[in-house]
């Protein structure tokens, strides 16, 4: 079962979550602040990192940051509905999904299960690397490289890659990227979607302004070229 | 005509006082000069043609050629202007003109004539022509013995004297050209500070009206220069007066309110973060509540229950304070409005066709925030499957409504229209206007509905944010109606 490291500050609900993931067979370790789960992260070596944006002292997207400075484990984060404004700066910062608190245990299980979840291989005859412009997608060894140097993604944005280059030039609602990346409902936050495009690009584009990887139809959704 | 501007019953005003002004001036200076020209000549007329009477040398009963001649002397006379004369006596009617006697001398004349032996006058028009006739009866007048006073006694024989005024009305009638002509500039010349007076008269109103149109748009701080004394400044510190006081209460009212709401959001966010501990420990309570003894499990599932429902009541608390904030958010993406529909019962297995009839038709694009939208349709389904009864219908159109005159277009727009139908018993009259309403309960013994009690006013706002409106009703078969209305711009209906 995965490794799951929480950092939260409440007590109450460090204890509640820990102990209803604990019951679900996770490896669960707790931390109060953000400093304490940092030092943490190495030693636990987590699947899986819970955070909570509002932290004392080092809050959670500082947090988040510096977990992506140096590592792509996926991030999802505690948040309270309303705290819009956080939520969005956590996306931008790196993380890969959100969790509206309170919620209940299989909620929150539900989206671990989702974010740790391997994007479905589509099968068939495809070769182990794909080429498209000048990016390499190995959907086998789950790496991206462009030019031949390897591309940092995290855990949202690889899967992100992955579906839409999956079926090129296909367009894909937000709606329709939130059931099959995030397995969120349908009417789920498309700013999920919107945050991933905005890193994806950051990496993968040579000038992100002008995308030719990841384009977006106006009033449509994304789709992945055509590359010309 | 109802005339209603200010200004022009001002200037109006000004110019029938100017008008009655210059008109009665000239009317009197009229009458006074005319009555003037007029008793001039007439007196002279009288005078002398009764001198000239007197002077005549009569032997009773006179003949024929005797009263001629007089006539032809008298007629010679004439004073101011030549005049005709005529007599008469029994009978004989004798003149100086061609006629024997005058149409003009009227019944009336002769009448006077009898009764005063000094003569008398009429003005007569004839014909357009003013004429002024003079009659002097002939008397004998013999002293009285002892008495020293005088009978009069007439001699029958009665002189009349016609005279043309032409000269006299050309008079009268050249002061009327000059008093008209002295008016009507005398009225222009009082337009110039009538339309003074009104615009120095006008000027405050005019502030007065630009000031409580802006107070109308809630601009509570707007106050009014106050110039000098007199009643409009005075009206001006009062509009002052009572605007500062509105916007005082105006202001207490809704420090208290947001402190009120405030205290809602507050409170509601003190209780997620112990609900956040409680709602993920459930399940374990849940599982483990079978192996406890009948009462400690029975203890342990209620307290499950009510924490999700808590849950529950505090996330739909905090979003009604999120839209009294005004901090709620629209996040709007373009997706097909039926495709929406569908996933919202889908998601909530609200699927059943004897349950739920559906009537989607595909391609009607919306902008929407698919989120809320969910929360829109899945409050009013459920809403629908909760107190009306089976088959809900759901249906969908973009029709063309008349936009609110409010808006100030006035024009007409296309609008998405989601209506949700039930069979039951329909909405009483008496709820209706508070289905809306938060913990608004139509059975007053019901303590608790099922849902937060939150539901249809998190509906309205959420149709709101859109720019929409949610009405409900009865349907013409009975049964709740509730219709939601969104505003589409033309080019979002692509099917």
């Amino acid at each position: 079962m995965p490794r799951v490291l929480l950092i939260e500050d409440d007590p109450s609900v460090r204890e509640g979550v820990e102990l209803g993931l604990r019951r679900r067979g996770h490896d669960v370790r707790t931390a109060a602040t953000g400093e304490d789960g940092l030092a943490a992260l190495a030693e636990f070596r987590p699947d899986l990192l819970l955070l909570d944006l509002m932290l004392p002292g080092m809050n959670g997207v500082q947090v988040c940051r510096r977990v992506r400075e140096s590592s792509q484990l996926p991030i999802i984060m505690l948040t309270a509905r309303g705290d819009d404004f956080d939520v969005v700066i956590g996306l931008e910062a790196g993380a890969d999904d959100y969790i509206v608190k309170p919620a209940r245990t299989e909620v929150i299980e539900a989206r671990i299960r989702a974010v740790l979840r391997r994007i479905e291989d589509p099968g068939g005859a495809r070769p182990a690397v794909e080429f498209h412009g000048e990016l390499a997608v190995d959907r086998a060894g789950l790496t991206v490289a462009k030019n031949g140097e390897h591309l940092a993604l995290a855990p949202s944005e690889l899967k992100l890659l992955l579906h839409l280059c999956a079926s090129p030039e296909q367009v894909f609602s937000r709606q329709q990227l939130l059931e099959h990346v995030w397995e969120h409902s349908y009417h789920g936050d498309a700013r999920l979607v919107d945050a991933c495009v905005r890193r994806l690009r950051n990496k993968i584009e040579d000038i992100p302004g002008s995308p030719r990887y990841i384009q977006t139809l106006r009033g449509f959704g994304y789709r992945f070229g055509p590359l010309c | 005509m109802l005339i209603s501007g200010l200004r022009t019953r001002l200037v109006l005003a000004f110019l029938l006082v100017a008008a009655v002004g210059c008109g009665t001036t000239a009317a009197l200076t009229y009458r006074e000069a005319r009555n003037a020209i007029l008793e001039q000549a007439q007196d002279t007329a009288v005078s002398s043609f009764r001198d000239q009477i007197q002077e005549l040398h009569l032997n009773l009963p006179p003949n024929n050629e005797q009263m001629q001649g007089m006539v032809r002397g008298l007629a010679r006379q004439g004073k101011p202007r030549n005049w005709w004369v005529y007599v008469e006596y029994g009978s004989v009617r004798i003149s100086s003109g061609t006629n024997p006697t005058s149409t003009v001398i009227t019944p009336e004349l002769r009448r006077q004539a009898r009764g005063t032996p000094h003569g008398s006058f009429q003005r007569v028009v004839k014909n357009g022509e003013p004429y002024l006739t003079v009659v002097v009866p002939v008397v004998f007048k013999t002293a009285q013995t002892g008495t020293g006073g005088q009978t009069v006694r007439p001699t029958g024989l009665t002189f009349y004297a016609v005279m043309q005024l032409t000269d006299e009305q050309a008079n009268i009638d050249a002061m009327v050209v000059a008093a008209r002509d002295g008016a009507l500039p005398a009225l222009a010349i009082a337009l110039v500070p009538a339309l003074l007076a009104a615009r120095s008269v006008l000027r405050p109103v005019r502030d007065l009206r630009q000031a409580a149109r802006s107070l109308g748009r809630g601009r509570l701080d707007t106050r009014i220069p106050v110039k000098g004394g007199g009643e409009l400044s005075e009206l001006a510190r009062t509009f002052n007066e009572s605007t500062a006081a509105l916007e005082r209460s105006v202001d207490e009212l809704q420090r208290a309110e947001a402190r009120a709401r405030r205290f809602a959001s507050d409170v509601s966010h003190e209780l997620r973060t112990p609900l956040a501990g409680m709602l993920a420990v459930t399940e374990l309570l849940d599982e483990d509540a079978a192996g406890l003894d009948p009462d400690t499990a029975a203890a342990v599932r209620l307290i499950s229950n009510e924490t999700g429902k808590l849950a529950v009541l505090v996330e739909d608390l905090m979003e009604i304070s999120r839209f009294d904030a005004r901090a709620a958010e629209l996040n709007t993406d373009e997706v097909d409005a039926a495709e929406t529909i569908r996933r919202t019962l889908q998601s909530r297995h609200w699927t059943d066709p004897a349950e739920i009839v559906l009537d989607l038709p595909d391609g009607i694009r919306a902008r929407l925030d698919p989120r809320r939208f969910d929360v829109v349709i899945a409050n009013l389904v459920g809403n629908a499957l909760r107190h009306g009864r089976p088959p809900v219908t759901v249906g969908l159109r973009a029709e063309s409504l008349a936009q609110d005159p409010a808006d100030g277009a006035g024009g007409v727009a296309l609008w998405l229209v989601t209506e949700v139908a039930d069979r039951g018993p329909g909405i009483p009259p008496d709820v209706l206007p508070h289905v809306f309403d938060r913990f608004y309960k139509a059975d007053q013994a019901r303590t608790r509905s099922a849902g937060s009690g939150l539901g249809l006013a998190i509906t309205l706002e959420n149709v709101r944010l859109h720019g929409g409106t949610v009405r409900a009703a009865n349907g013409p078969d009975g049964g709740a109606v509730f219709a939601v209305e969104i505003p589409l711009t033309a080019s979002e209906v692509t099917a």
